[in-house]
């Protein structure tokens, strides 16, 4: 009951930041409408093919969830600059009430947070099919890496510091490596090397084929996403409760 | 009965022993004033009786829980009003008082009927609806003290409550805090001279880490010889620090 109360109180201090707003739901879409407002001036066969609605979609549902970081490493560092965990601490609270309080409610986010992005992709150009809806739930795991890095920051950095690692550098990160913008291989090296190991390209695959209805080739994708999603976890869990129980 | 107890409770960061064999004892119901100049122990000493620390050695008895074993009774039975401004910024104050009430155990029917109990208690009535962020220091100091008050606590541990407030608000939670003696056992820490003085049964001085003065405002002017209680402090603690 402690971890649903808190959840609550999570949810209502994400939902009620309008920055949370403008970067989880807007921007996306306005990405969304200026790349398929460029594609749609590209003749037919020259313009890059990640352009395309089918795969922009997709790939733009993935890159949207990477500020669920920030929104989770902002209220845990809020949290603890302004003593409110601290009183928690002191409180009945166990280490799973916290971790499961702020966690959880990001996931219900996400999920809502990728039917938006395809809802406004279907007004630019995507057909209407059931196989969106496994294209939302595909998400799942890689919402999860984002909301267990934000975990991991929002406990071991400060405000000012998280604003800058999940704000900056990991939506750039996420951005560059996952072949949403550009495909990987074109670069080629160490570069797509890195892409390979990292697990952003294979959510977008993942989501893309999902999208696609090719459901065969969602598993091979997704078990990377879901390996980093457990190890990710499974860290920000440890250090949380190191945090907790040294305080 | 002793509302607090400690044997020889100790805390170590390294090098430095914060908190030195430290025996205390505050008697239910007490007003107890925690005084020391910075890095005196009073912090930390706070830290280890609410369960926020372990001590590197020793014990101490909460409401009869010890802190080492037992710490989630000891936490069933306090609360604690940090000393910055402790609330959650977008929710409303009486979303605030509710969301602790619940955290505390209580259904939704009774954190709302302590809730409104609350409100009324402290006249915090006009700004229930108001989010805690858009309050002014002293209502968000109120609403923090509020906070701790509400899950009932048989011990409240207040850390500076009024520090960086203007003096009518300062008053204000003077009033606040005087009109709780004797319904629960609450343990202060400030910088406010004035504060302990007023407001107190007992006050303890800490110095490098041990309690090296105790006893009333009055027992303690006695005992430095001097009228003045800011002269006493710094007659009893500067004794302690040579």
């Amino acid at each position: 009951m402690r971890m649903m109360v808190f959840a609550a109180r999570n949810t209502k201090e994400i939902i009620r930041d309008a920055l949370s707003l403008i970067f989880g739901i807007v921007f996306p879409i306005v990405l969304l409408v200026l790349l398929s407002a460029i594609n749609k001036g590209i003749p037919e066969g020259y313009g890059p093919d990640l352009f395309h609605i089918e795969k922009l979609a997709p790939g733009i549902s993935v890159f949207g969830l990477s500020f669920m970081s920030l929104f989770s490493s902002m209220l845990i560092s809020k949290d603890r600059g302004s003593s409110f965990v601290l009183r928690l601490f002191t409180s009945p609270m166990k280490a799973s009430d916290f971790i499961l309080g702020y966690t959880l409610p990001m996931l219900p986010m996400a999920l809502i947070q990728t039917a938006v992005c395809y809802a406004a992709a279907l007004l630019f150009g995507l057909p209407l099919s059931i196989n969106l809806i496994p294209a939302i739930f595909v998400n799942i795991p890689i919402a999860l890496v984002f909301v267990a890095l934000g975990l991991l920051f929002g406990t071991v950095l400060s405000e000012k510091a998280v604003g800058g690692i999940c704000g900056a550098l990991l939506t750039n990160l996420s951005a560059w490596f996952s072949n949403i913008w550009f495909d990987t291989s074109m670069v080629g090296g160490a570069f797509k090397t890195v892409a390979d190991i990292l697990p952003f390209s294979h959510a977008v695959n993942a989501a893309r084929y999902a999208a696609a209805g090719e459901y065969s080739m969602i598993f091979p994708e997704l078990w990377w996403v879901i390996a980093y999603a457990v190890v990710l976890t499974a860290v920000a869990v440890a250090v949380f409760s190191h945090k907790l129980n040294t305080k | 009965m002793e509302a607090i107890k400690t044997f020889e409770l100790v805390k170590k960061y390294k090098d430095i022993t914060a908190v030195n064999k430290l025996q205390l004892t505050v008697h239910k119901g007490e007003l107890y004033a925690l005084l020391g100049v910075n890095g005196a122990g009073k912090s930390t000493t706070i830290k280890m009786l609410s369960c926020l620390t372990r001590p590197s050695s020793g014990d101490a008895e909460v409401m009869g829980h010890s802190i080492v074993t037992e710490s989630d009774r000891v936490k069933a039975v306090i609360n604690v009003s940090p000393q910055e401004t402790a609330v959650a910024p977008k929710l409303s104050v009486r979303e605030n008082l509710e969301l602790i009430s619940r955290i505390y155990g209580a259904d939704k029917t009774e954190a709302r009927s302590r809730t409104d109990e609350m409100l009324d208690r402290l006249s915090m009535r006009e700004i229930e609806k108001k989010r805690a962020s858009t309050l002014s220091g002293g209502w968000q100091r109120r609403l923090s003290i509020a906070m701790a008050l509400i899950t009932q606590p048989e011990v409240l541990f207040l850390d500076e409550p009024t520090l960086g407030l203007d003096v009518l608000a300062r008053r204000e939670l003077w009033s606040l805090i005087e009109k709780l003696k004797g319904k629960m056992t609450v343990i202060l820490t400030t910088h406010y001279l004035k504060e302990a003085e007023t407001l107190s049964d007992r006050i303890g001085i800490m110095a490098h880490g041990v309690l090296c003065a105790e006893g009333t405002a009055e027992e303690l002017k006695a005992k430095a010889g001097k009228d003045d209680f800011e002269e006493a402090f710094i007659v009893l603690a500067g004794e302690a620090l040579q």
